[in-house]
């Protein structure tokens, strides 16, 4: 299935990013096969160091993780906050209503089916568009970066026209992953306890982990609104069937269903759209922030990690300084943890700065828009009204 | 007018047309035939010409929506009428003819029972019949109607009984009298020229007329006729087709020999009442509400009472406003009442709210949660529902248990409705036998509108059903959001706090307190949903039940009838298998015997045509009252959801600005 232009409109709904000319990146479309989606990932660059200043390539889901995972463990890069991996693509409920509808398909009517068909692929284009865009917002927020936009991995992921065929995580890699993530978790509470020498890394961090377990909350909770109301939507348009089938002896009263029918049917799609825009503008910015704040975490916790290095090499230091042994390699060592720290502390500040200017940026940008969205969808439903006039 | 004992049952005979049909054709054949052609040419079905002018139920019925049609109708008919008229009382004079007499008898009787009514104190006092132009006085007529020595004379006594009670009634009330009045003064004067001199002595002698007086008694009865008929026409009102039926009514009811005199008369002054009611009705003169539920009592005794309070400028009720309290089972026992005394005739008896245990229950253990108090206002509003459709009927609101309910301070208590009691198994009984014998009745249906009309009212049950569930998954699901809309504006206000930006953070504690609002506005809509929606779906399920209800009474008089034909096809081959032996002495017993149930026969068909006429009527009255009904509802539903919309732009209008603001 093609998605043509999913770009200019959509764009940079959950991030506000800076208008780097240089390098834009966008991705004109993208091919649905099966299980794997292929993003067209078109490239406009000004900049030297690409081969060409216009160039487009085939890229799958895989290979933005693949991209994700090189960034965040890239040692240079540990004073960033690397812009978080976009989901995957998420394309079973609309596939499975698709496989109920051509069950189905014999016991509906034909207009029952041409409408529930046209509904499910709009459903279906909605979740296309949405996975297209994280995908597209994840590279814009690389190209937009200073240090990460000039990634060696991040221009080849860009410009090496062959397929990247990144090699798929084993079992042993998976495992590993996971097994990381414990120790990196259990690290984390290790950690915890070191004094902060910082006040603004010690603010930051209570700040972001209160915020992310708001934010998570707040997430689950708008997902439930946005999903009932999804739901109230699919009542409301067996509703409208229904007036529909009811055909009724007094013609007055048919008309009077038929026009509430049409009015069900008039109100579902807005509630639709009120549901979808609610998801996009509400539930999409919490959920891309709350991955966001966990990348920023994440950078707080190699910090952290960098801060009890250094700590752990000053007692080295005193260690063999005690034992007149190697002291100079300790000392090398000892310096060596220092530089990092102060590295990452001095580009985390700079990060965890820029993030919040565009935390609220977005905040901002997205609130406004569902207010109006809101507005304007009860306009709407209100001009779905006048029919009480007629019947 | 009369007290209430008198008023009961009110059989609502619409048209005994098939059954006068059958007598009138060998009258139509052998008679005159110039009286034939007008009738015909008045209406459609071939009718006789008593029934004719008083309008063929049926087409006349279906034309209520449209009035001008009907104006032209009608005015065809009454004039053809006058015709008829004319003649037929020339020729009922001339020629007695044996059946002619006995249609004429029922118009007859019919006629006199009307005017007895009326002088309800004066029981069967003669005169009352003239009564009627009395009336007629107050309304201008006087000239005219004085013209009459004959009459006049027998008219003081009643008059002044009638008076006496007409006063209270209005205006509007005297109009239908007014019309039988005319006929004496028009046409009437004219036709009567030759018969009237006789008829006043004759018009009064038991039912059981020689046929000479008969013939009269059908004169004037016609008369009766083309005067309502000519006065409808004058009025230009949608009366005709309510009128007609009922003048058949007031003949209907008197030729069956069973039954007592008295039931007799009491019945065409309901109907005479109803005239009136029936006027006042389109302009709700009567409004019930039903307030203030009240848990009386503690545990398991417990029950739910409710202030009952009704608005009437109806004369029929003591006072303008009265308010008595009423407990749920007293609702029940009243239905319980109707339906046993009008069920059987073919009236859709409304139906209040089922007993829920469940429900109750909750209510009883004390329970102050939002589902009982959900449960309460539910019932609450059924219950008013169910009371206003019930004052709506005409016929129903005639009925004494009606008014004992609305007005009386202390009813007896309804034994009967109560789930688990002896009579409430009795009923069960009874449903069930009803539902075997309903299945086992093959009625090979002779009208097709009924049939028609018993599939519509099946698939609009089916469909009001499945309408109904979603309309509760749709209540449920609003629930579900508004749930979790209030969720989400708490976790937005944490949010909001734990944000260090200000103005972001003023902005989300703002977002917080829109969710909440509009958390408030999907509950007040989910209650919206559930009164003026789904509730109103509800009730037309019950509705539509009763409605299949009449048409199963129909089924029932009809197997009645038939089973009645079967025995009389058995009396007579038993009498023909004794002819054969030749047993004189058992000939005799069988022959009797065989005229009982020749009788029996006729009366039960009667019944049935009596019982479908009223059928045929109440649906299409039901259809009438829907449409209006249903659409009243959606009004003020779609009034509701408009509302909450809008409350929802200015919601998120007053966050615009917050949203704007943030740096």
């Amino acid at each position: 299935m093609l998605v043509p232009g999913s770009g200019s409109a959509l764009r940079s709904v959950s991030v506000d990013l800076n208008n780097d000319a240089s390098l834009v990146i966008d991705i004109p479309d993208a091919l649905c096969e099966r299980d794997m989606v292929k993003f067209t990932v078109h490239t406009k660059t000004t900049l030297s160091s690409f081969q060409k200043p216009d160039f487009s390539v085939p890229r799958q889901h895989e290979d933005f993780i693949w991209l994700h995972d090189t960034l965040v463990e890239t040692e240079e890069y540990a004073g960033l906050i690397i812009p978080p991996a976009p989901p995957k693509p998420d394309f079973e409920s609309p596939r499975e209503k698709m496989h109920k509808l051509g069950e189905g398909e014999a016991s509906m009517t034909k207009e029952e089916y041409a409408k529930m068909k046209q509904e499910l692929e709009a459903e279906y284009l909605a979740v296309f568009k949405k996975t297209v865009q994280v995908h597209e917002v994840f590279l814009q927020r690389l190209s937009s970066h200073p240090v990460l936009s000039k990634d060696r991995n991040f221009q080849i992921f860009l410009e090496y026209d062959q397929d990247l065929s990144v090699r798929r995580k084993n079992a042993k890699e998976m495992f590993g992953g996971f097994f990381k993530n414990m120790v990196k978790s259990a690290d984390e509470v290790l950690i915890s306890g070191i004094k902060e020498v910082d006040d603004f890394f010690e603010q930051e961090k209570t700040f972001l982990l209160d915020y992310f377990s708001k934010i998570k909350d707040s997430t689950a909770k708008a997902e439930k609104m946005t999903r009932s109301h999804k739901s109230r939507r699919g009542f409301l348009s067996k509703n409208a069937n229904l007036g529909s089938v009811c055909e009724l002896k007094n013609q007055k009263f048919e008309f009077l269903l038929e026009k509430l029918s049409d009015l069900f049917e008039k109100l579902r799609k807005v509630e639709g759209r009120v549901a979808s825009d609610q998801e996009l503008k509400l539930t999409e910015l919490l959920r891309y922030y709350m991955r966001d704040i966990q990348a920023a975490k994440d950078l707080l916790y190699r910090r952290a990690r960098a801060l009890a290095n250094y700590e752990n090499s000053n007692k080295a230091l005193d260690k063999a300084r005690l034992k007149s042994r190697d002291i100079p390699q300790a000392e090398e060592h000892q310096q060596q943890c220092l530089q990092k720290f102060d590295r990452l502390s001095e580009s985390a500040k700079k990060e965890l700065t820029s993030f919040k200017g565009r935390r609220v940026m977005a905040f901002k940008k997205n609130l406004v828009e569902m207010a109006e969205l809101e507005i304007k969808h009860a306009k709407v439903s209100l001009t779905a009204h006048p029919i009480k006039h007629t019947v | 007018m009369a007290s209430s004992s008198e008023r009961s049952p009110p059989p609502f005979p619409e048209s005994e047309d098939p059954e006068v049909l059958e007598a009138a054709v060998p009258d139509r054949d052998s008679d005159e035939d110039e009286a034939d052609d007008p009738f015909l040419s008045a209406s459609n079905t071939p009718l006789t010409r008593k029934d004719t002018p008083a309008a063929p139920a049926s087409p006349d019925d279906s034309l209520v929506t449209s009035s001008q049609s009907e104006h032209r109708s009608a005015s065809r008919s009454s004039e053809d009428f006058m015709d008829v008229l004319n003649i037929s009382a020339k020729a009922a004079l001339e020629d007695p003819a044996d059946d002619f007499v006995d249609i004429l008898r029922g118009g007859a009787s019919a006629q006199r029972g009307e005017d007895d009514a009326p002088a309800e104190g004066g029981a069967a006092d003669p005169p009352a019949a003239f009564t009627a132009p009395v009336m007629e006085l107050r309304d201008g007529w006087s000239a005219s109607s004085t013209q009459k020595p004959l009459v006049s004379e027998k008219i003081p006594d009643p008059l002044v009984e009638l008076l006496g009670e007409a006063s209270t009634v209005t205006d509007e009330a005297t109009k239908p009298s007014g019309e039988v009045v005319d006929l004496f003064d028009d046409e009437g004067s004219n036709i009567f020229t030759g018969a009237v001199p006789a008829e006043p002595a004759d018009i009064f002698t038991e039912e059981d007329d020689t046929m000479s007086d008969t013939r009269k008694h059908s004169v004037k009865n016609n008369g009766v006729h083309s005067a309502e008929n000519t006065d409808i026409i004058a009025e230009a009102t949608v009366e005709l087709s309510l009128d007609s039926p009922r003048n058949e009514r007031k003949k209907k009811p008197t030729p069956t020999p069973s039954l007592p005199a008295a039931a007799s008369l009491t019945k065409p002054e309901c109907s005479a009442l109803e005239e009136v009611e029936e006027e006042e009705e389109d302009r709700c003169d009567i409004s019930v509400s039903v307030t203030d539920p009240e848990k009386i009592g503690d545990g398991m005794t417990a029950y739910m009472a409710y202030k009952v309070s009704t608005e009437t400028l109806l004369p029929m009720f003591r006072n303008k406003t009265f308010t008595v309290r009423r407990r749920f089972s007293d609702f029940l026992g009243l239905y319980e009442k109707l339906s046993d005394k009008h069920g059987p005739s073919g009236l859709i008896v409304p139906p209040p709210p089922e007993k829920s245990i469940l429900g109750m229950t909750k209510v009883k253990v004390g329970k102050e949660d939002s589902s009982s108090a959900d449960f309460q206002e539910r019932r609450r509003g059924a219950l008013e529902r169910y009371l206003q459709r019930v004052v709506n009927h005409p016929l129903l609101l005639q009925d004494p248990d009606v008014r004992e309910f609305l007005e009386k301070d202390e009813l007896p208590r309804a034994v009967s409705t109560q789930a688990l009691s002896g009579a409430g198994f009795l009923k069960m009984l009874n449903r069930a036998t009803d539902a075997v014998s309903k299945m086992t009745i093959k009625m090979n249906e002779s009208d097709v509108w009924f049939e028609e009309k018993l599939q519509e009212v099946e698939s609009a049950d089916q469909q009001f059903r499945k309408l109904h569930t979603m309309a509760e998954s749709l209540v449920v699901h609003r629930k579900e959001l508004s749930l979790n809309t209030a969720g989400f504006a708490k976790s937005a206000a944490m949010l909001g706090s734990a944000e260090d930006n200000t103005a972001l953070s003023r902005a989300l504690s703002q977002l917080a307190e829109v969710e909440d609002k509009i958390e408030q506005l999907h509950q007040d809509q989910a209650a919206n949903d559930t009164f003026g929606f789904s509730e109103l779906i509800a009730d037309y399920i019950r509705l539509l039940g009763a409605v299949r209800g009449t048409f199963d009474q129909r089924m029932k008089a009809w197997q009645r009838w038939q089973d009645a034909q079967a025995m009389l096809q058995k009396k007579r081959e038993t009498e023909a298998k004794l002819l054969w032996a030749n047993k004189p002495d058992k000939l005799q017993l069988a022959k009797e015997e065989i005229t009982e149930w020749e009788a029996k026969v006729t009366q039960y068909e009667r019944d049935f045509e009596r019982v479908s006429a009223t059928v045929r009527k109440e649906v299409l009255r039901f259809q009438k009252e829907k449409t209006k009904n249903f659409k009243r509802q959606i009004m003020v539903y779609l009034e509701s959801l408009l509302q909450s919309q809008q409350q929802m732009i200015k919601y998120w209008e007053a966050f615009l600005p917050e949203a704007k603001a943030i740096a």
